[in-house]
């Protein structure tokens, strides 16, 4: 790049770092190898065809999952490079500037890059075919949705070899986030890609929440909608409220750090207190849309791997929509210590409480719907089963944080580190692992190996509490968050080393996860009957992988686990419903404009990281065009003739 | 197991530490008769209905309803969370009163700098760097701010943290009952030499603390205006101590970075000057 760039100063392209150059000639490497690859094999044209302009559902919910797992692996590193520095005292494996940006990565891609689009993958692959649907109510802002999401995330990353990543932790709080304290690009960087996903996830909430309102198949009323399309709905309906304090919060840091403004500087009357609040207020509600669409599929998969029906699916509805109600009320619980006074705090506190009890009347219905079921260990229903303890500690440990006196001790100890590991990663990852395994075949038309997945399951799940269990005790023994390293007569060292090696065996754990899915890619068993998990949802009644249209003919609906009833009936010998005639199905065309109108997003926020208003302004310039064009765009739509419809049909073996 | 040396949090020696840890040990218990059975549930009905062979385990997939197990399930939370939300309220407002009302407070003010921690005796007109002492059986008034980024001021032992925040005066009661040398470190992060922001509070007997106080007065150097600025220049130093400092140093700092926000801190710390208690 400097070739181009001779003048800019040598810390533009990070310089001087042996890991940074080694991500920088890799990525060269592999921007090269996919090019290559992609001329080489005359892909290009199948590439914007097949992906790049796609705005089916079921397409955009695989490269959902495939940034993901790609942005996993990332933060994973990032997590075992953290803990190899900490794996004894003093260690010099990383500097302190290095470490800092490193826990920055890790949380922000964690949650942002890696959670939200798995928990997208998950919405977008599930709910239309759940509720008897042929896509989501806005498939062009679907494909928007997605694109602004993986520019953003290539924006983030790029600031590891250009301009330096941020350093001032995944919350970013000023002033240490402002200029007084960092004036580099890094933080410039966080602002601008959380905006602009930020951008696709609220467009997402939008999406999703008119959907499964407007589009569920006739006779689905919303209280026999299965529980996953629930959760849907739940977090969307969060994520609409929450998301536009974000955007406010980063708004107004980010004019602070390029136009000189002072929301929240130390001097000229900013208000620092002000942007912990505005951001915990979309804080809190954050972590309740990453963790409800895993209860949703640890309902389906915990229902239909006991071949039974889910307990209490009112008091499930009931507890999904208390528990997203409740989190709007929470925030103040990330700052007990911030001085509010006792009567906030109290209020706070309590609140706190109480949304553990719907959650953990749900985790009661899951017991009670194996009791007496005929409970079958498979891969998913194995992550279902694991998540049961580890959330019930979880949760556990978030009753006590919330009990504010008690939060003086553990804020910001290790032993908040923990808790809210413990209900992330055994609450959202294990959910998502457990959807992936789950749907996996309805996308792709063949299983994942199920021995590869038992060995991945066990080793990430003990890793799990090798790695977490001892820091309890380290925040119990005084050990703070986001030090680089640490003194060796604190007593800290033997448990900061189990956890180290604890880390490694859930790294292990994640790379036969990869492993499985490449082998799988190659040998796995294929899934004929599009019904491989005798499941209770529509999406099995579709042949695997689905028709870009799903349902030939939209079912009528006439129970919960439609599916399942209609697979009763057959068995009964009731006469199938007569078999209406073929109709010409109305489906959305696909367009190359979410793609350029994100790539011109990336344009403007790599310029506005540094300052250069030109860029930025044209950029938005760009995105006006793009939204007027859309908007005077007729051409949207086409209709598959019905022998198209009867063709496809046939060839997928049904009627 | 968890009275060992280093678990701090479970070895408070001051009355603050002593409601804070009594707090924790109820939430564990509390929560404890949720978990255990939670636990043992789920391993008894993995074991007993699984899909193998000759189960004769009852098997009834309709079953999705209990009047009993819902009142069950609800009701032994909200009783929990009505104990431990009581416990919780009450000691939320205790902690924000001097911990005992009969002895006469000694406040501290307190800076968190870029990376380290300043303290400030006006009573005694004496300072210290990255070490403070200070006499036991007293309850101790900690004002907290920042020259600089959000900080967090923690010693485990003595009780819990509270933010130390650029132009905001935040009042911390702790107290020590037992003479020792007490590990305090910084608990929000605020920037590279964050991991250094390490100090250490003594605790003696009033007529040690007394002599302390003297002994720095007669030896030790002055802090002018100018070591202070070289104190807010970013770096991590040694302990330090200072028998008189230039006078206005911690208010100059709070106004020019809290201007509007003034008035309570500016009530915090008229208070913190009078010698009458609460």
């Amino acid at each position: 790049m400097s070739i181009f760039l001779p003048h800019f100063p040598a810390t533009f392209i990070i310089t001087g770092d042996p890991l940074i150059y080694g991500a920088e000639v890799s990525i060269v490497l592999a921007t090269v190898g996919i090019l290559f690859v992609l001329t080489y094999f005359k892909k290009w044209g199948w590439l914007w065809r097949e992906w790049l302009t796609t705005v089916d559902h079921k397409k955009i919910g695989i490269m959902y999952l495939i940034a993901s797992l790609l942005m996993f692996f990332r933060g994973g590193v990032d997590a075992l490079l953290m803990r190899t520095q900490l794996i004894r005292p003093n260690m010099h494996f990383l500097q302190a500037e290095h470490y800092n940006q490193i826990f920055t990565t890790h949380g922000t891609i964690m949650i942002l890059f890696m959670a939200m689009p798995f928990i997208f993958a998950m919405f977008n692959i599930a709910v239309p075919l759940q509720i008897g649907a042929r896509d989501v109510a806005f498939p062009y802002l679907n494909a928007v949705s997605f694109w602004l999401f993986f520019l953003a995330a290539m924006l983030f990353n790029l600031s590891f070899v250009i301009g330096g990543s941020p350093d001032a932790g995944w919350v970013s709080y000023p002033p240490l986030a402002g200029l007084e304290f960092d004036r580099g690009p890094g933080e410039n960087f966080y602002l601008l890609s959380l905006q602009i996903t930020g951008i696709g996830s609220m467009a997402t909430g939008i999406n999703f929440m008119a959907t499964i309102l407007k589009m569920r198949a006739p006779g689905m009323t919303l209280m026999r909608m299965p529980l996953f399309s629930w959760s849907v709905l739940a977090s969307s309906i969060l994520i609409i409220f929450a998301f536009p304090a974000l955007t406010v919060a980063l708004a107004l840091l980010l004019i602070d750090r390029l136009a000189g403004a002072h929301f929240f500087t130390m001097f000229q009357g900013g208000n620092p207190m002000m942007y912990i609040n505005l951001f915990w207020i979309w804080g809190h509600p954050e972590v309740y849309i990453v963790i409800l669409p895993a209860f949703g599929i640890f309902s389906e998969v915990v229902s239909t791997f006991s071949g039974k029906r889910i307990f209490g699916y009112s008091s499930m509805v009931a507890s999904l929509m208390t528990i997203s109600v409740i989190s709007y009320v929470l925030w103040v619980h990330h700052f007990f210590t911030m001085g509010a006074g006792p009567g906030v705090n109290s209020f706070f506190a309590v609140a706190t409480m109480c949304v553990g009890i719907p959650t953990g009347v749900k985790v009661f219905n899951w017991l009670f719907t194996m009791y007496r079921g005929r409970i079958r260990l498979t891969v998913p229903m194995l992550w279902a089963i694991a998540f049961i303890p580890i959330f019930a500690i979880g949760g556990a440990t978030g009753v006590m944080l919330a009990a504010a006196p008690a939060d003086y001790q553990y804020h910001n100890s290790f032993f908040l580190i923990a808790h809210f590991h413990q209900v992330l990663i055994g609450g959202t990852v294990f959910g998502m692992l457990a959807g992936m395994y789950y749907w996996w075949p309805k996308m792709f038309g063949y299983m994942l190996n199920e021995r590869l997945g038992r060995w991945a399951f066990w080793l990430f799940n003990i890793g799990f509490y090798i790695t977490f269990l001892p820091q309890y005790l380290l925040g119990l023994m005084g050990m703070t968050r986001r030090m680089y390293t640490y003194p060796a007569d604190m007593g800290w060292n033997t448990l900061n080393l189990i956890s180290t090696i604890g880390a490694y065996i859930m790294g292990i754990g994640f790379i036969v996860l990869v492993l499985d899915v490449v082998y799988s890619m190659f040998y796995g068993e294929r899934d004929v009957t599009g019904d491989p998990w005798n499941g209770r949802t529509l999406e099995w009644s579709l042949p695997s992988p689905a028709p870009h249209y799903n349902f030939a003919r939209i079912p009528t609906v006439t129970s919960r686990d439609a599916w399942w009833t209609s697979k009763q009936a057959r068995a009964r010998g009731d006469a199938p419903a007569k078999l209406e005639p073929l109709q010409p199905i109305h489906m959305p065309k696909s367009s190359g404009r979410p793609f350029i109108l994100s790539v011109i997003f990336f344009i403007g926020g790599f310029g506005l990281v540094f300052n250069w208003y030109a860029l930025g302004f044209l950029a938005l310039l760009g995105v006006l065009i793009s939204l007027l064009l859309r908007s005077l765009e007729y051409d949207t739509d086409y209709y598959v003739p019905i022998e198209e419809v009867e063709h496809t049909e046939a060839a997928l073996g049904r009627a | 197991m968890l009275q060992g040396e280093h678990y701090l949090v479970f070895r408070p020696v001051g009355p603050v530490g002593q409601v804070e840890k009594d707090l924790i040990i109820l939430s564990i218990v509390l929560v404890l008769i949720v978990i255990i059975p939670v636990i043992l549930l789920l391993w008894h009905i993995v074991w007993r209905y699984r899909d193998v062979p000759g189960n004769t385990a009852p098997y009834d997939p309709e079953w999705s309803e209990s009047r009993v197990l819902e009142v069950i399930w609800w009701g032994i939370p909200i009783v929990i969370v009505g104990i431990l939300g009581s416990f919780t309220v009450r000691d939320t407002f205790f902690l924000t009163k001097p911990p005992e009302r009969t002895a006469t407070p000694l406040t501290v003010q307190v800076t968190s700098l870029n990376w380290k921690w300043l303290f400030q005796y006006p009573d005694q007109k004496i300072a210290t760097v990255n070490y403070c002492e200070i006499p036991i059986n007293r309850p101790i008034q900690f004002i907290l701010s920042a020259n600089g980024p959000m900080n967090s001021f923690w010693v485990p032992q003595l009780g819990g943290q509270e933010y130390a925040m650029p132009g905001m005066a935040m009042r911390l009661w702790l107290q020590a009952n037992q003479s020792g040398v007490y590990y305090g470190h910084g608990a929000n992060f605020t920037g590279s030499g964050f991991a250094h922001m390490t100090f250490h509070v003594i605790a003696r007997p009033r007529t040690g603390f007394d002599g302390w106080v003297r002994q720095i007065r007669h030896s030790a150097p002055v802090l002018t205006k100018a070591g202070y600025q070289n104190l807010v220049h970013p770096g991590v130093v040694a302990p330090m101590a200072f028998s008189a400092y230039a006078p206005g140093i911690f208010e100059t700092a709070l106004l020019k970075e809290g201007g509007m926000y003034m008035k309570r801190d500016l009530t915090i710390l008229g208070r913190s000057h009078s010698h009458g208690g609460t």
